[in-house]
């Protein structure tokens, strides 16, 4: 599946390069699960890494690590080969296995806690400094009017949402900078399911949500 | 030393490397304008890991352990980690490719990226102390048999990024460089490098195609 709206260059390199805090990796690994064409880039990126890996000057390791890693190596036991858990086909899921490993199982195990007008969310636990949840909201809703301190990722799993003149629907991935003020709705139809992850506390417009996000961790 | 006892299964003498390996050993200036000496030194890296696959060849993984450890450790002290660390994590990367040298996929990458994702894990897990989502992978893994022209061809492209990383001009290659070692997740990357990513795209988009090819092939697994 190849899908509309991917990855920035900028994000996918520093995926690539190790450098995101993990609530963006996940949403970067989940948007890769859904998109092959990401998946391409992904690993040409990889291949530039490997490229200036070959091309480094070296660091000379200390006297006897290739004997040190050989005792690593008959140390370790051999990985069991483990039977893999038999899952639903990728097809037949809501999400993707990097995101089952956060949630502990496909979509039915999300722990929802409601946060007004239908809408409900799952922080989802992750370290460094930018969070991660699931948002669940009801087809035809309106996501609160909120501009950005940072970055905010938004990548939908089921349904779609409208911004402006742009349509996300599963596997889209919509990149928000701080100078952007949005307000996207869910698309009528189907209840919309994202994966948003932010590196700032967003800023929302009205009184009552400015009042509410302390307790909502929005 | 008791570590051949160690290691039952130790490869039989006679596996000496193709005399080429001696030029990643040495300086690397004279391999600077002669893509065929990468293109088959990649080549050859990647019967080492076979070799190490399928004969545990510790010959086989001494001189990939000769020419990657000390760029891995170079690699991870970039990155912040102190020497000590950075030889420990190094060690236990070259340790990681031994025992999943099966998974390696010589269609779909050189060794020497497939060694920088296993290292940029490592640095995820040791510097940073986070998880790291992966993506979820094709189902179906490594062909058992990839195509020997479709290995040569991917190793070739490889060769030619790995050639044009060498020549870029110093101003591109520090950015590219920070945005890779420098722990800078907002880089100011320039758009177009000039590094022949079309090819390498072009080949692992063929690969990834010809496994799901593959895989509807065999619906049972």
């Amino acid at each position: 599946m190849t899908v509309k709206h991917q990855v920035t260059e900028e994000l996918l390199t520093a995926y690539a390069a190790g450098n995101l805090p993990e609530a963006f990796n996940l949403v970067v690994a989940t948007h890769v699960s859904l998109c092959t064409e990401a998946r391409v880039r992904l690993e040409a990126m990889e291949a530039v890494g490997g490229a200036l890996l070959d091309d480094l000057d070296e660091m000379p390791m200390s006297h006897g690590s290739l004997e040190a890693t050989l005792r690593l190596i008959s140390d370790r036991p051999k990985e069991p080969i483990k039977a893999v858990p038999v899952q639903p086909e990728a097809s037949c899921r809501v999400l993707p296995k990097p995101l089952m490993e956060y949630v502990g199982g496909d979509i039915s195990k999300v722990k929802w806690r409601p946060i007004g007008m239908g809408a409900k969310q799952a922080i989802l636990k992750s370290s460094g400094d930018a969070d991660v949840r699931l948002l669940y909201i009801p087809a035809g809703s309106e996501l609160p009017d909120h501009g950005h301190h940072g970055q905010e990722l938004t990548l939908v799993l089921q349904g779609a949402f409208i911004d402006g003149d742009d349509r996300f629907a599963r596997g889209d991935l919509e990149v928000a900078d701080e100078d952007l003020e949005h307000t996207p709705v869910a698309d009528i139809g189907e209840d919309c399911i994202c994966l948003a992850a932010t590196n700032a506390p967003l800023k929302f417009k009205g009184i009552a949500p400015r009042l509410a996000q302390p307790f909502l961790r929005i | 030393m008791e570590r051949s006892a160690s290691l039952p299964e130790q490869q039989p003498r006679g596996t000496a490397a193709p005399e080429v390996l001696a030029a990643g050993h040495g300086s690397d200036a004279g391999e600077r304008d002669m893509a065929p000496s990468s293109q088959i030194r990649d080549t050859t890296w990647v019967e080492h890991v076979e070799r190490i696959h399928t004969h545990r060849d510790q010959r086989a993984f001494a001189q990939l352990f000769a020419y990657f450890a000390p760029r891995v450790k170079a690699f991870l002290m970039k990155s912040g980690a102190d020497e000590a660390l950075a030889e420990e994590c190094a060690q236990d990367v070259m340790a990681t490719l031994w025992h999943k040298a099966h998974l390696f996929d010589p269609a779909r990458a050189s060794v020497a990226t497939w060694i920088f994702t296993i290292a940029r894990n490592k640095k995820i897990d040791a510097l940073r102390k986070q998880r790291r989502p992966e993506p979820e992978d094709l189902p179906w893994g490594p062909e058992p048999e990839p195509d020997q022209a479709d290995v040569m061809a991917m190793q070739q492209d490889s060769a030619r990024l790995e050639e044009a990383i060498k020549t870029l001009p110093d101003k591109q290659r520090e950015l590219i460089e920070r945005a890779y070692f420098g722990d800078l997740s907002h880089s100011e990357i320039a758009a177009e490098t000039g590094l022949p990513l079309g090819t390498i795209k072009s080949r692992i988009r063929l690969a990834l195609e010809r496994l799901r090819h593959d895989m509807s092939e065999r619906p049972d697994r």
